[in-house]
């Protein structure tokens, strides 16, 4: 009977999907905002690898450690041996601006210089354009989020920063991580250029396993020689994503509440209309001998039906919208940008499908109890 | 079923109070009314009378200001909402003068609503749906929706849902007075037919001159009390 009546209030049944569409819409494009810079921050970063800044800093930026520190760091236990000695990357990290393709302002790129062994450390890392640069040479491998935000960053280009002059030699990937957004070069040279030969700011190890590294953490704060921050690279990533991430889901999370209330203005509307169509029937049933209970739920089963339709219209809209929607924005923690991809998941999805039926369940009630509660005499006497 | 063997109704010094702003409007003064069992009873009198508060009251959908109201034994004004309703769904059969069928629902269905509030199977409410709708002359009307119906067959599908239950009393609100005579006839008829055949006890709300005379006895309602004679 619930489905069969909803023909006949087809205006307003309409405004009230489309309104709670538009609801589920804009909380689920907010949050696949969130999601996508969230998963950029986390998606690569292993267990097994620690990040080690100066103690006190929560940035690479703020992060500066002498060259000496770098070697008491790479003979610490724990860290695996390659070929070529242990998988310790000092890094140095600098901030170049260049003009952004969209827009064509500048705005800041990460420009990082990596020790030999950081593609063993970061083994997330794959060359898909060009080739690796060569130590020592003024040469630069480029990010793919990074090429594709900005100009001049294609295969052979060549860009002035400072009194040097940079070739992008390769491009690279690495799962859609944080690293994407970044211009990578040999620390050797990067240092000299900046005259940072005797500082880098952070250092990036290859653990064993996942479990060494509370030793391994142990063996740095307590050394008197160093004072080190030893993080976790997955943790490290995580921390670098809170604060904007915070922000987004906050303003995401107020937008959607405001709109919330208006579209259950738009649910309550509609079933006090409902009820209003209905109330005739709504007193013969209860004549009848129908208690109030079979009226609340059909009235709750059709306002939640309707924010469910609305809800999987306004999902599908912000997937088909924003799922994959490539933006960029800064990062505060690095004052650069990062590049992501809006991320709309299942999860997301049925979190917005959920908003709806919340929306449909509050919109619902307070019709749904007015005609439960409205004497059978008077609803009968509706026309 | 009723305390004496007779009375199935019994309406003892009911009063029935509406207030309006700061006035109060005494709709029923201290009213008594007896109906044996297997009576016929038409109610009549001018708007605004009370005729139809008194038949919400028989029917446990109002309750009186004061007083009590005794159908079969049970005194309705007593009990709480929920036993009410289920009181109203064993021993009431309602027909209203606008039918008050669910539009959406087909015949069949309509009449199968009182029905659900039972513990029958589907195929059982389906077997008493099609006697109700035969006792009616509607049995080729199964299937039609309220709108494929004229307002004799409608009004005749309210009577098939008011007695599907098998109710002890029918209660019905000017159940001709949307129809046109030769309607209004037929439904007389069927009231007349279930009241001798079937021995259902009923009370009929009417303006009409010409439905009243088909009843067993009449009562005007003047000033909140009832009458024997029509008043002047």
């Amino acid at each position: 009977m619930t489905f069969a009546t909803l023909g006949q209030r087809k205006g307003s049944s309409f405004a009230s999907v489309f309104g709670i569409a538009g609801v589920v819409a804009v909380f689920v494009g907010v949050l696949s905002i969130a999601n996508g810079f969230r998963n950029a921050m986390t998606a690569t970063g292993s267990p097994r690898n620690a990040v080690i800044l100066r103690s006190g800093a929560s940035s690479e930026m703020m992060s500066s450690l002498r060259r000496e520190s770098g070697r008491i760091i790479s003979d610490a236990p724990g860290i695996v041996m390659g070929e070529n000695g242990p998988l310790a990357s000092a890094e140095l990290f600098v901030v170049i601006s260049l003009p952004k393709i969209s827009t064509g302002t500048d705005a800041n790129v990460p420009l990082r210089g990596v020790g030999d062994a950081a593609f063993d450390v970061r083994d997330d890392i794959e060359i898909i354009e060009g080739r690796r640069f060569e130590p020592g040479k003024n040469e630069v491998i480029v990010g793919r989020a990074a090429a594709a935000e900005f100009a001049g960053l294609q295969l052979n280009d060549k860009f002035q920063v400072g009194p040097n002059e940079w070739t992008v030699v390769g491009t690279f990937t690495e799962r859609g991580g944080i690293s994407e957004s970044e211009i990578w070069t040999d620390a050797k040279v990067l240092g000299p250029a900046y005259a940072r030969d005797e500082y880098f700011q952070a250092a990036y190890v290859r653990l064993k396993d996942a479990d060494t590294f509370d030793s391994f953490k142990d063996a740095l704060t307590s050394d008197p020689r160093l004072r080190v921050k030893v993080t976790r690279q997955t943790d490290f990533y995580s921390e670098q994503s809170t604060g904007i991430y915070m922000m987004i889901v906050t303003l995401g999370a107020l937008v959607a509440t405001l709109m919330a209330i208006g579209a259950i203005f738009g649910a309550l509307n509609t079933m006090f209309s409902a009820v209003a169509a209905r109330t005739r029937e709504i007193g013969t049933l209860r004549a009848l001998g129908f208690n109030g209970l079979p009226v609340i739920i059909s009235i709750l089963i059709e306002s939640i039906l309707l924010a469910l339709v609305g809800g999987s219209i306004g999902g599908g809209l912000a997937w088909w919208a924003f799922d994959g929607y490539q933006a960029a924005t800064i990062n505060w923690q690095t004052f650069s940008q990062v590049a992501f991809a809006f991320d709309v998941t299942p999860s997301l999805l049925i979190q917005g499908i959920c908003y709806a039926t919340l929306i449909g369940v509050v919109g619902g009630l307070f019709p749904a109890f007015r005609a439960a509660r409205m004497p059978v005499t008077t609803a009968l006497r509706e026309i | 079923m009723s305390e004496n063997g007779e009375v199935l109704v019994k309406v003892s010094g009911a009063d029935k109070v509406y207030r309006r702003g700061s006035e109060d409007l005494h709709i029923l003064d201290k009213l008594d009314l007896n109906v044996p069992k297997g009576e016929f009873l038409a109610l009549m009198g001018p708007s605004g009378s009370g005729k139809s508060t008194l038949l919400n009251l028989l029917g446990g959908i109002d309750r009186p200001t004061n007083g009590s109201v005794e159908i079969g034994g049970d005194e309705i004004s007593m009990l709480s909402d929920r036993k009410l309703a289920w009181w109203r769904s064993r021993h009431v059969g309602f027909v209203f003068q606008m039918y008050n069928l669910l539009p959406v629902l087909t015949a069949a269905r309509n009449v199968d609503l009182p029905l659900l509030l039972t513990n029958l199977s589907s195929k059982q409410r389906r077997k008493q749906v099609e006697l109700a709708l035969d006792a009616v002359g509607l049995s080729h009307r199964l299937d039609h929706y309220p709108r494929q119906l004229s307002g004799g067959e409608q009004q005749r599908v309210g009577i098939a849902r008011a007695i599907v239950t098998d109710p002890s009393i029918l209660l019905c609100d000017e159940p001709t007075g949307d129809l046109d005579r030769h309607a209004g006839d037929e439904i007389l008829d069927l009231l007349d037919t279930l009241n001798r055949e079937q021995g259902k006890t009923i009370i009929m709300v009417t303006h009409d001159p010409h439905a009243s005379a088909r009843a067993s006895r009449t009562l005007y309602m003047d000033e909140g009390k009832l009458k024997t004679e029509k008043p002047e």
